[in-house]
Formats: C-alpha cells, sequence, structure tokens
C-alpha cells in the first residue's frame, strides 16, 4: 500500500471542500481524480502534498501518518497546472531546484539534471529559461523538476490543460510512457474525462466533494453505480420506471415501455429503478426484429458525423433515447428527421442504477 | 499598398500614444533641464531674469556670455557644498533603507490578501497623499514635541518620568522622510507582489525549500525589479529634500536641498545653483546609469556555465 486517505474532510469557512473521502492507492498506479470544476479534487491533492490542512481524517504514506507533515518533508512532488517554473531561473536551475534545497553541491545536482533533462529529451535546452520553451517543453521541464527528488508519489494538477488540443494528444501518451518507465505512483487530477480515461489505470469520480466511485475506466463506463457517473462519463439514455416482474437474472419494468435488463440483485417487484443505455449499445433499424427490448421511436434529430450519426429519437409516451449508429454499408441510406423506426437494446447492456 | 491603408490608423494611432508623452517629456522636463544647463554656464546680472543669455544676436552679430566660472567657484570652495551633500545623500540612503523595511513586509501583506481587502489598504496606503504634506509634518511636529501628544500620554500613563527630546534629532527627522516617502515604496513593491505566482511559492516549498531558502531563491530575485523602482522613487526626490529636515531637523544639518534654494532666492544667483543642480544630477544619474549598465552586462553572465563548478 503507497497511500492511504482516510475519512478526509476540508472545510473552508462555509463551504465544505472535501467531505469523507477515503481512498487506497497501491503503489506504481496511475490513478486519477476526476469531476466538475470545483467538487473538491484539486483540494485532496493539496492535501496529499501537505500544502492544504485537513479539517479531519487522516493521510498515510507506507503505513507512515503524515497528515500533519510540513510539504517540505514529505516525499511526495506536485506538478502545478501552469508548471509554476521559476522564470528567473535557467532550465537546469529549474530541474536542479530540489537538489539544491537539500544542500547537493552544484557540479552534482547539476549532472542528475542533466541526466532527466536527457531522459525527457531536453538536453538542448539546459541554459534556456522557460519562458523561451514550448508547452510540451515547459511540461516535461517540469516533470524533470518534480521528479529529481525522487518522490514516492508524483502529484499531477490538471497536467494537460495548458495546453492545445493538438499537443493535449500527444502528451498524454507521452506522460504513460514516462510512467511506465519510471514506475513512480501518480496521482493526477482533471476535469477532462476522455484525459481521466486514457491516462489512468483507475479514476476516482468526485461530486460535491464526495468521491463518488473509484474503479477501472472501462467498469466506470460500463457499470457506473450511480447516475451522476453514468451521466458524467459519456453520453447516456435514462428510462425510469418500476420493477414489474423479475426472474433469476433479469427485471423487467413496466408502465409505458417494457424493458428487460439484465440484474442479478435482489430487487423486489415494485421497486423504483433508473435504467441507463448507452449510445452505442442502441441500435436503430426500420424494421421490427423481434428483439426482447424493442421499442417504436420518432427521429426527432441527428448529426451526421462521418463515421457514425448520432440520433435523438422520442417514444410515443415521450421518453428520449440518445443513440449512436455507425454506417457499415456507404449506400444504405439511413434513417431521416420524422422517420419511424424501432431501437433495440441488448438486456445485459442495461444499466440498472436505484437513485 | 492594401496592407499600408489598414495599417493607416493602427500606426498613427500607436504614434500618437508614444507622442503625448514624448511631447509632455521634452516640454516640462527636457526643455527645463537644456535651460538649466544653460544657465549654469552664464554669469549672474541684476534685472529679470537675474543672468545673461548664454547666446543671442546683437547688434555685433552672435554673442556668448559662456563661462565655466560656476563650476569652478564650486570646485574652489568644494569643502562648503561637499557637507550638505553628504548630508542629503546619506539622508536619502537611510531613509530609502528604512522605508523598503517598512514597506517590504506590507507589500506583502496587502498583495496577499484577498482583493476586497487590498483594494482598502492600497486606499490606506494612499490616503496620507490626499493631505498636504506640510500639514503631516505640523501633525508629527505636534506628537513629537516635548508637550506633545506622544509625551503627554507616557507621563501621563506614567511610562516615562519626563518628556523625551524627540523633535530636532534623527529620529524626528527620519520619521517625517519615512511618513512622507513609504507610499512611495509600497506601490511599486506591491505591483511586482501581487503578480507573483503563488504557485511558485507552493512549487518552491515542494520541492523542499524553507521559508528562508524560498525567500532568497524566489521571492527576492523576483520582486527585485520593485526594489529597485521603489528604491529610485524615494531616494531620488529625497535627496533634494529640504523641507522636512529643515522643520524636523535641528539647526546642525544643512542639506543640499537648502543650499540650493539659498543660492536661488537668498543669494539670487542662479548660474551657480544651477551649477550645483546640475552637478547633483549627474552625481544622482550616473550611478544609476552605471547600475543599469551594469545590470544589463550581469543578464548576460549569469547564463550558466555548467563546467563552472561552484557549490552553491
Amino acid at each position: 500500500m503507497s497511500m492511504k486517505l482516510q475519512k478526509i474532510t476540508k472545510i473552508f469557512g462555509k463551504t465544505l471542500a472535501v467531505n469523507d473521502v477515503s481512498l487506497e492507492i497501491e503503489n506504481g498506479e496511475f490513478l486519477t481524480l476526476l469531476g466538475p470544476s470545483g467538487c473538491g479534487k484539486t483540494t485532496i491533492l493539496r492535501i496529499i502534498a501537505g500544502l492544504e490542512n485537513v479539517t479531519s481524517g487522516v493521510v498515510q504514506l507506507e503505513g507512515v501518518d503524515i497528515t500533519n507533515l510540513n510539504p517540505t518533508k514529505r516525499d511526495i512532488s506536485i506538478m502545478f497546472q501552469d508548471y509554476a517554473l521559476f522564470p528567473h531561473m535557467s532550465i537546469i536551475e529549474n530541474v536542479s531546484y530540489g537538489l539544491r534545497m537539500r544542500g547537493i553541491g552544484k557540479t552534482e545536482r547539476e549532472k542528475q539534471a542533466a541526466k532527466w533533462l536527457e531522459t525527457m529529451q531536453l538536453s538542448n535546452t539546459q541554459n534556456r529559461f522557460p519562458s523561451e520553451l514550448s508547452g510540451g517543453q515547459r511540461q516535461r521541464v517540469a516533470l524533470a523538476r518534480a521528479l529529481i527528488t525522487n518522490p514516492k508519489i508524483l502529484l499531477l494538477d490538471e497536467p494537460l490543460s495548458a495546453l492545445d488540443a493538438n499537443l493535449r494528444i500527444r502528451l498524454r501518451e507521452e506522460l504513460r510512457k514516462i510512467h511506465r518507465l519510471i514506475g513512480t505512483t501518480f496521482i493526477c487530477v482533471t476535469h477532462d474525462q476522455e484525459e481521466a480515461m486514457t491516462l489512468a489505470g483507475r479514476i476516482g469520480i468526485m461530486d460535491a466533494g464526495q468521491l463518488v466511485q473509484v474503479d477501472a475506466p472501462r467498469r466506470l463506463y460500463e457499470r457506473p453505480k450511480s447516475s451522476f457517473v453514468a451521466d458524467f462519463l459519456g453520453t447516456i439514455s435514462f428510462v425510469d420506471g418500476v420493477v414489474a416482474s423479475r426472474d433469476k437474472t433479469s427485471i423487467t419494468i413496466g408502465g409505458d415501455l417494457n424493458i428487460c435488463a439484465a440484474c442479478g440483485d435482489d430487487l423486489p417487484v415494485g421497486a423504483a429503478v433508473k435504467l441507463a443505455i448507452r449510445p452505442e449499445k442502441i441500435n436503430l433499424s426500420r424494421s421490427k426484429s423481434g428483439d426482447v427490448n424493442e421499442i417504436e421511436v420518432v427521429v426527432e434529430d441527428l448529426a451526421y458525423l462521418g463515421f457514425a450519426t448520432n440520433y435523438r429519437v422520442k417514444t410515443a409516451s415521450g421518453q428520449m433515447f440518445k443513440l449512436q449508429q455507425q454506417q457499415r454499408r456507404s449506400l444504405d441510406a439511413p434513417l431521416s428527421w420524422g422517420e419511424k423506426g424501432y431501437v433495440h437494446f441488448d438486456p445485459q447492456d442495461v444499466i440498472v442504477l436505484r437513485d | 499598398m492594401g496592407k499600408y491603408l489598414v495599417n493607416l490608423p493602427a500606426v498613427t494611432g500607436r504614434r500618437l500614444v508614444i507622442a503625448l508623452p514624448l511631447i509632455w517629456l521634452s516640454v516640462f522636463f527636457f526643455l527645463p533641464l537644456v535651460e538649466t544647463l544653460q544657465v549654469s554656464f552664464t554669469s549672474p546680472r541684476r534685472g529679470i531674469p537675474p543672468y545673461e543669455p548664454l547666446w543671442g544676436i546683437g547688434d555685433d552679430g552672435f554673442f556668448t556670455n559662456f563661462t565655466t566660472g560656476n563650476y569652478a567657484l564650486l570646485l574652489q570652495y568644494w569643502s562648503d557644498y561637499f557637507g550638505p551633500a553628504f548630508n542629503s545623500i546619506k539622508l536619502a540612503f537611510f531613509s530609502t533603507l528604512v522605508c523598503l523595511l517598512f514597506a517590504y513586509p506590507m507589500a506583502w501583506w496587502i498583495a496577499r490578501s484577498n482583493e476586497k481587502w487590498r483594494t482598502i489598504l492600497l486606499v490606506l496606503v494612499m490616503l496620507p497623499f490626499w493631505t498636504s504634506s506640510l500639514l503631516r509634518i505640523y501633525a508629527l511636529i505636534g506628537s513629537l514635541n516635548p508637550n506633545g501628544f506622544i509625551n503627554a500620554a507616557g507621563l501621563w500613563l506614567g511610562l516615562i518620568d519626563a518628556p523625551i527630546q524627540m523633535m530636532q534629532t534623527d529620529f524626528s527627522v527620519y520619521m517625517g522622510m519615512v511618513l512622507t516617502y513609504l507610499p512611495l515604496m509600497i506601490l511599486p513593491l506591491y505591483a511586482v507582489m501581487v503578480r507573483l505566482d503563488a504557485d511558485l511559492l507552493d512549487a518552491a516549498a515542494d520541492l523542499g525549500g524553507s521559508g528562508v531558502q524560498i525567500f532568497r531563491t524566489i521571492i527576492l530575485p523576483l520582486t527585485l525589479p520593485g526594489i529597485i523602482a521603489g528604491s529610485l522613487l524615494v531616494f531620488i526626490p529625497a535627496v533634494g529634500e529640504f523641507v522636512i529636515p529643515a522643520l524636523l531637523g535641528g539647526p546642525d544639518q544643512l542639506m543640499m536641498g537648502k543650499v540650493l534654494w539659498t543660492e536661488f532666492f537668498r543669494n539670487r544667483d542662479w548660474p551657480v545653483a544651477s551649477a550645483i543642480a546640475m552637478l547633483l544630477l549627474a552625481i544622482l544619474t550616473v550611478p544609476i546609469i552605471y547600475a543599469r549598465y551594469q545590470d544589463g552586462r550581469d543578464a548576460v553572465a549569469e547564463t550558466p556555465n555548467p563546467k563552472q563548478a561552484e557549490a552553491g
């Protein structure tokens, strides 16, 4: 166990920034905290770094309580959102700063800094200043500066948000590569779900100061535990209903729409549930096919994306579905505005939520 | 061609923006400076203005009254002028130092306050400027007098047995100087401190920097422009200051400003007064220009050389 947060709560004045967050992070893991701005994710990062005190709770690093330890004394480095490179120092001075603060002589610290700059493919920038570097180079300098002290954990605060879209995708891969290369535990904070999905081994979703769900990206997307997580990650259609009948492996909701969903849980008949279906799991056709879940709809709106078409369809009772159709054969005539059709989906693909 | 037409308003606009302060500076700063320089090379006369024209075209054609006599006079009686010059520079130097010591933490505190408080605190810093500087000095005299507010309060509280002599001392002079010039030091310091990214301090702490180390390696170098600007803003007018030492100080401290005033208004010897002014200007600007020049060279020299091993 590398890092353990136990019942962390942080109150700023009257606002509850972090509410009873517990989290365990393995050695060498890449964990991302994802949530809308103001959800408390950056506060958690600052608490781990020691830049913020907790109102209550315990922070442990490798079994040692570090809750009230000075940031200077923690084996934790942080990479700031805008990198916070020292503008009056050259790149090599920036990178070697952590060693300088530890009283290591100039020759030795610049030797180590040069090695890190080489790892980051920045050797030729040694004597330049931060303002002379591109966004991507600055990020790598910030990484080198944070990693030179051999921290047990590297914290990354919105690591890619200061960059433009194209660079972001490239640096995402680079961050993953560096993480694999050095094997340090990375904890990253972001509001960009694509960034979180592609970077992290595990994602913790945060909402209003609470950690809602921590899971691998795939499980978060396919099996969210709450409607907040389902809605926050990607697009989804919700259907509210009441369990009308059930057998061992599935439930069926009644009312306007009869939808069958795979569900092993013990949900009694009459329980209120919320069903959720991802757009790419829904199929749209002109004719009936006899599937278990088949609902007649009218096309409300569509957006042609080239590789696929996004549809918004509506049932007679007013239930909306958002769905995405990949057009495998180019000459198929797709459904158009106002046309009638049928949506189908597998009971296995229906997510059953109870909130 | 089309490009020129499109850019024309922008270019004229930019030129206008530069031209306005340039005209202002040349009319109210450069021309008087040239005039003073001219006067310092002529001889005095009875009349208005009380000096001979430096040059002109009369009945016999071009004539000039050029003389270096005023400067020769200063050189001859240098010991009479050296004392006041030394007093002025000493006063200005220590006033600047004391202002810096007080202003630095104050500016830091204001810059680190939240935005609502920042405005209020800045207004409080500038508030004294809204009353006449002379009035403030008289108020200070009123408090520092042997029978003034501070002594009276001390006596009443039983802290002192007899009034302390605060007026006509270095203490009262520096009190006056700091009270007058402190805002000029706070404002440029505040300007650089408020732009200082708090993340830099967090980053330095995160990398293991102690408070003193962070101050020395991050805060001080990044606020240096403010320190220099504030010091110049205080030092330069402080050298010419003579009202404060005259009102608050003892009779033994003759200041350069007072000497200038005497030459201009008592002796009505404008050429000698101008010569003193020019000399004072030279004494003040040469070190500043030299410092700027050195600054530029240091920036080149500071580019680190990895081969140069030096434990720091």
